[in-house]
């Protein structure tokens, strides 16, 4: 008697708790897709009489099939993951840290061995509009492919074209670090069914071609919720909270969407325009990290109009408030703050920074290494600050100043101490970076 | 033509803009009394002033100078904190191989502009970016206090 | 007032820079004058009078300061006027009424009576040419005496000098020496001269301020760097980033249609760009594609290379010191073992390695600084296929040498690239390639063994393994296996060790290494001073007791741990500090470059185990001293130097290639880490030593000992690893 009435509770417990989940899951599931925002109702590409959003843009219509591919390549930022850092382009190799361990990008020139040269186009298809590798086995999300499924055919062949044209690199693939239960690939599958749309592009008829261009760009092709979309418990972008913000190798990608405190709402369109195509925006510092990457190798290398679209979609996307602060005003000019107790973060600044940065924040003498108004030194994690100590950021162009990592040289404690003396002096609210912080930021490499 | 205005004289310089002050100054004029140190703003050997503010000349495109008045270590004498830290340098001899000099006496000149009377943090806040391999840091403390003294 | 002909030139008002020194007239009537200070180190751009020589050191004009040749070059250590208070204390001149003047490549007149070649470096100035010059200066005004006494008709002896000029007193007749020259320059030089005694000294042993500053404070000293050739073109260059390297493919395409760039040279290990300017011959370079040979080495690392030096430091050795049997008393008593590392490092002197050519007609005419104008103009001329006659050096003040500029590799990369320009070129390295194409400090494995017994040393073996940089450098020096420099230091410590076996051990790698200031004792004072503290730890004794103990043979060293730990307090606590809770005192002694040094060391220790040095206490028994402020200045600086080594310093090599590159991976202390330092000169009579490098050397050893009393971790791998010193949490 005893024994079935515990037995009773425990399914009892069991039910609820799977329907729970079952709701939970289906809430991650059953949400809306990455424009879902937009009014009107998509329809299949062959649908919408208008010119195709998708492909290159107008101006290049005309260029011969290499330069085409090209192009959609770099719309793809296929290059920035699959190089290492040093290594030979498209060779892959690049780590990724992840909570479960570190993934590395495998090998995408036309080594036949290593790389991808034997793939047919329907392979090719299957990778990257279903995360299913050719020997059948599945990818991780941490390959983008819930994104790049929207890229048409004849998009994603294009990409092919273009890596196949390449040199062939001969650097074996790395295995991943994952432990149980992530190195189970096949996990992958069920993870596939729920969350990958295995969709082509829709247009949005009711919107404009401009917009749904945008849409194409951002969404399928450059992929930018991957990074700024913050991602659900089964690792899903989370969409009800579209581009409030993620992490991407440690970095915190900002939130792009429409809120004025938290987002780009106050960004002109001039602002995002430059921003995204030379990596800088007057007042709004400079591209860094993999934002810095996305822009020297994908945006800074797309057309006009291509950059005036993806504006025109961001600015449309609804305003969704994250836990960032109001950007602070002006610094003062002198060395010594009322109220600012960090030595060892004034000494480093005053040694390294200062020169370039200038005491007001203002930069010395180029705006580009401005620190007010700058959003990563208004983040109250310090993160991104951090990151640029130890990595550094730009150079922007050949010709323009860059600024040098400093971790080499520089122990934990010096890092931190001058993250958040910046974010303090800087910024809105005060990072509290410890030394033990900055030895996780230098294994993210 | 890129016009400037370098220790109270004009020039005019035909370089492309983004060309840094430092060699506009080292390679087109021949003012080479402003150093090359590191071309990263890490070193302080480019220091020159832009309207009496220490900057950086390795940083400083030319076309962003405008009318901004220039000074050089060429010209710093003619000023009287100049003249004091000058003065100083040698009185309690300061400078040994003396590379990095000109930028430091562009910077603690600029510091005793701002501040007659600095003390030893307000000193470190203007005078760190500047590197010294010789080790002559101790004496420049010194020098700075011994000018402002005078 | 002096007068000075560029001021005049320019028709601007001067101040001498003695009125200033008297606290002058910086402002006149309310208008503020630019100081003006006399030239009193020649200008490279300036035509002067050559004057009559009355030997290779002394040339004297018939107006005009006596000119006086430098042979060796300053470089910041302040030779120039060290040298010229030689000459010219014998000479019995002024330093007003000279100028001095860069030796031109020349070894048999100029080649430092130490190394026989024409060489600044290992702290030797003072003593390889302190005598040769006093003697110069004697002989040539006893040439000047013998001239004025042939016109007067009157005995030499009853002749005086003073300030360049030759007194009769009995008649009051007077000659200047410029007078005099000409005649003077024909007479047979004397056999003999006898030089002053101390007592006599006028300048020797004064405080002297110093001839090439005045130019360095306003910007006109004229450094290699600065040179401007007529019709000059700019290079910047780029050499293989892996080591040994070389050029397999360019496209010059890109660089070309760079504004102002005029030609692209290819060689074997290197590409440079030549331009109307330094700024677009960098841009040109950067726009260059090339591809690269990696070579042999691509997968070199640092683990491997430290894994190398360990397994060559057990192999044979040669003995470069043996008294009676350390192997056999080692055998048994209480016995001490340790391992010291030092790691690769880079000189960066802050005027970066640069040098201008200009080859035409079969010669070839070369402005730069350096060390050894004597291999520059070897270097040069074999470049080239040419007689080293037809090679001009010409010699400039030097912005930081620390022994980077003992090495002719500039010069000739400088001149392989000039030969293929038209007209001269002034080739700049980046910083980025000064650092990743320097010729390293090596690096050094040192084990130390010894056998205490009552508180004496009874039996030391020293086995130092490292790379020989003089037997590439100088290769006669390099005798029977043994480097000179390398065990400098380590034989003949000071202490007495009982029966010593001090050994060497070749280790060569393929990561070029040179002299870097300090040189061996670095690595020598280092392990023995890491391990004398070791030993004295480990059996409860006092350091600087211990240290006492063995040193009652030796007072010159007993004097300056004396005075040292009795200025700084010996036995009192380290103070507290607000760098860290950590606090620790630390002692090292030295002699090395023949001078002895102490040195007391008061540092903190952070939680996270970054140290921070708060005082420093030096004091020193250099001998007899010529110019006691340059001594002290040598000594803070020395010490700043040794600083940043024991604190920040390394390079490390990956894949074959330099890590670092500039000042933001390569870390030199700034103002703002500095702690006082306090130099106590302790007096003497003895021959002069050497101090340029001392400093450098003796602080390491003293900070590692201080942090090993304040946290018990000994630093046997340099530099500092905060890892290893933060609090366990």
């Amino acid at each position: 008697m005893r024994k079935r009435t515990v037995l009773l509770s425990l399914a009892g417990i069991l039910v609820v708790v799977g329907v729970a989940a079952l709701g939970v899951i289906g809430w991650m599931v059953f949400q809306p897709g990455p424009y879902g925002f937009a009014t009107g109702t998509p329809v299949a590409l062959a649908e919408d009489a208008r010119p195709s959003p998708t492909g290159v843009p107008a101006e290049l219509a005309g260029a011969d099939q290499p330069t085409r591919a090209a192009y959609i390549t770099r719309m793809a930022d296929c290059e920035a993951c699959h190089t290492a850092k040093g290594g030979q382009p498209f060779a892959g190799g690049r780590p990724f840290v992840l909570p479960f361990g570190t993934i590395y990008t495998p090998n995408i020139t036309p080594d036949p061995e290593t790389g991808i040269g034997k793939w047919t186009d329907a392979q090719f298809l299957d990778a990257v509009h279903r995360g299913i590798a050719p020997d059948g086995s599945r990818y991780y999300p941490a390959f983008p492919y819930p994104s790049y499924t929207m890229l048409t055919d004849a998009d994603a062949l294009a990409i092919k074209a273009y890596l196949f044209a390449l040199a062939p690199v001969k650097q074996p693939n790395r295995p991943n670090s994952f432990a149980f239960p992530f190195n189970q690939r096949w996990l992958m599958a069920i993870w596939a069914t729920l969350f990958n749309s295995d969709t082509r592009f829709e247009p949005v008829p009711e919107q404009s071609p401009e917009w749904n261009r945008g849409a194409y760009l951002v969404e399928a092709a450059g992929h930018c919720g991957e990074c700024h979309t913050p991602r659900n418990l089964m690792q899903a972008m989370d969409q009800r909270r579209k581009f409030a913000g993620g992490v991407a190798e440690g970095w915190n990608a900002y939130n792009i969407s429409s809120d004025g405190v938290s987002g780009i709402g106050d960004w002109s369109v001039e602002q995002l325009t430059a921003y995204l195509a030379a990596g800088h925006a007057t007042g709004r510092g400079v591209a860094s990290g993999p934002m810095g990457e996305a822009v020297a190798l994908s945006l800074s290398q797309l057309v006009p109009s291509d950059i005036q679209a993806i504006v025109t979609y961001l600015k449309s996307v609804p305003p969704v408030a994250s836990n960032l602060p109001r950007l602070a005003g002006p610094a003062p000019a002198t060395p010594q703050v009322a109220g600012l107790d960090n030595p060892l973060g004034q000494r480093m600044f005053e040694g390294n920074c200062a020169s370039c940065h200038a005491w007001s924040g203002a930069g010395a003498v180029r705006e580009q290494a401005g620190l007010t108004g700058v959003r990563a030194v208004n983040d109250p994690s310090g993160a991104n600050v951090a990151l640029m100590v130890l990595n550094g950021s730009g150079p922007l162009a050949a010709t323009h100043p860059y600024m040098p990592g400093f971790g080499r040289a520089y122990s934990d404690a010096e890092v931190a101490a001058v993250a958040n003396y910046v974010t303090a002096r800087f910024g809105s609210e005060a990072s509290t970076l410890t030394a033990a912080d900055i030895a996780r930021f230098r294994h993210l490499e | 033509m890129t016009d400037l205005t370098i220790n109270g004289a004009p020039h005019s310089v035909d370089v492309p803009a983004e060309t840094p002050l430092l060699w506009v100054l080292r390679d087109v004029l021949g003012m080479t009394g402003t150093k090359f140190g590191c071309g990263i703003a890490q070193c302080g050997a480019c220091t020159v002033h832009l309207e009496g503010v220490a900057v950086r000349s390795c940083q400083l495109a030319v076309g962003d100078v405008g009318t901004q008045a220039i000074t050089t270590i060429e010209g710093i004498g003619a000023t009287p904190e100049g003249t004091k830290i000058q003065k100083a340098w040698l009185d309690l001899e300061v400078i040994q191989c003396g590379y990095c000099q000109p930028g430091q006496i562009m910077s603690a000149a600029a510091l005793l502009a701002a501040n007659p009377a600095p003390d030893d943090a307000d000193i470190d806040a203007a005078m760190a970016g500047n590197l010294c391999r010789c080790g002559t840091y101790v004496r420049i403390r010194e020098g700075i206090k011994h000018a402002a003294r005078s | 007032m002096r007068h000075d002909p560029e001021n005049t030139r320019l028709g601007r008002p001067v101040l001498t820079r003695r009125s200033l020194l008297r606290g002058g007239a910086a402002f006149v009537g309310g208008l503020v004058i630019g100081i003006e200070l006399p030239m009193r180190v020649a200008r490279a751009d300036e035509p002067a009078p050559a004057g009559a020589p009355l030997n290779a050191f002394v040339h004297v004009p018939a107006e005009g300061p006596v000119r006086l040749i430098m042979p060796a070059v300053e470089m910041g250590q302040g030779v120039y006027t060290s040298q010229a208070m030689c000459l010219a204390e014998e000479l019995d001149i002024t330093l007003d009424q000279i100028v001095a003047v860069h030796a031109p490549a020349d070894q048999a007149k100029y080649g430092n009576p130490l190394f026989v070649v024409q060489a600044t470096g290992g702290s030797t100035t003072t003593m390889a040419w302190t005598e040769p010059l006093r003697k110069a200066g004697a002989t040539a005004r006893a040439l000047l005496v013998a001239a004025a006494a042939a016109e007067g008709g009157v005995d030499p002896a009853g002749l005086v000098t003073d300030k360049g000029i030759v007194t009769d007193p009995a008649s009051g007749r007077t000659w200047t020496y410029g007078a005099l020259a000409d005649r003077a320059a024909v007479l047979p030089p004397p056999a003999e001269v006898t030089l002053k005694s101390p007592d006599q000294f006028r300048l020797i042993g004064t405080p002297a301020h110093r001839i090439d500053t005045p130019d360095k404070a306003t910007g006109k000293t004229v450094y290699g760097i600065d040179v401007i050739r007529p019709g000059m073109a700019f290079a910047a260059l780029m050499a293989s980033p892996v080591i040994g390297g070389t050029v397999a493919h360019v496209d010059e395409a890109p660089a070309l249609v760079q504004p102002g760039v005029r030609q692209v040279v290819v060689l074997d290990d290197l590409v440079a760009v030549v331009a109307d300017n330094t700024w677009a011959a960098q841009q040109g370079l950067a726009a260059l594609k090339v591809d690269w040979s990696p070579g042999p080495n691509a997968t070199l690392t640092q683990a491997q290379l430290w894994a190398d030096i360990e397994t060559a430091s057990k192999g044979p050795g040669v003995a470069a010191q043996k008294q009676g049997d350390a192997l056999a008393k080692l055998g048994e008593g209480t016995l001490f073992e340790a391992t010291y590392e030092l790691p690769f490092l880079a000189h960066t002197p802050m005027e970066p390695m640069n040098c201008t050519v200009h080859v035409q007609d079969g010669a070839c005419e070369v402005w730069v600084g350096t060390q050894v104008p004597g291999f520059s103009q070897m270097g040069a001329a074999k470049v080239l296929g040419i007689d080293p006659s037809k090679v001009t050096i010409n010699n400039h003040i030097i912005g930081g040498g620390f022994g980077r500029r003992l090495e002719a590799d500039y010069v000739v990369t400088a001149t392989r690239i000039a030969a293929k320009v038209d007209g001269p070129v002034k080739v700049i390295w980046s910083r980025e390639e000064d650092i990743k194409q320097d010729i390293f400090r090596p690096l050094y494995h040192d084990r130390l063994k010894a056998r205490v017994e009552n508180g004496r040393i009874t039996a030391w073996h020293h086995r130092v393994t490292g790379a020989s940089i003089l037997a590439r450098w100088l290769p006669p020096a390099f005798k029977d296996g043994i480097d000179g420099d390398a065990v400098d230091g380590a034989i003949d410590p000071p202490y007495a060790v009982g029966d010593i076996l001090v050994e060497y051990i070749r280790h060569e790698s393929v990561v070029p290494v040179g002299f870097w200031r300090g040189v061996g004792p670095n690595s020598s004072v280092f392990s023995i001073e890491s391990f004398l503290d070791r030993i004295a730890r480990n059996t409860s004794v006092d350091p600087v007791a211990f240290r006492r103990g063995l040193l009652a043979d030796n007072p010159r060293a007993l004097g300056v741990l004396n005075a040292a730990t009795a200025k700084a307090g010996w036995g009192t606590p380290a103070p507290a500090s607000r760098f860290g809770a950590r606090t620790g005192r630390g002692v090292a002694l030295m002699h090395a470059f023949g001078s002895y040094l102490a040195c007391i060391a008061d540092i903190a220790v952070s939680d996270q185990g970054d140290v921070r040095v708060t005082r420093i206490v030096v004091a020193a028994d250099v001998g007899r001293v010529i110019n006691p402020d340059t001594v002290v200045a040598q000594i803070q600086g020395g010490v700043t130097f040794g600083i940043t080594t024991v604190l920040h310093d390394k390079v490390t090599i990956a894949d074959g290639r330099v890590e670092q590159s500039n000042f933001h991976d390569y870390r030199l202390i700034r103002i703002d880490e500095m702690p006082a330092i306090e130099v106590e000169l302790v007096a003497s009579t003895e021959k002069p030593g050497g101090i340029g490098e001392p400093g450098t050397v003796i602080v390491q050893p003293a900070v590692a000992n201080a942090i090993f009393a304040a946290t018990g971790v000994q630093l046997t791998r340099m530099p500092v690893d905060a890892a290893l010193l933060a609090k366990a949490v």
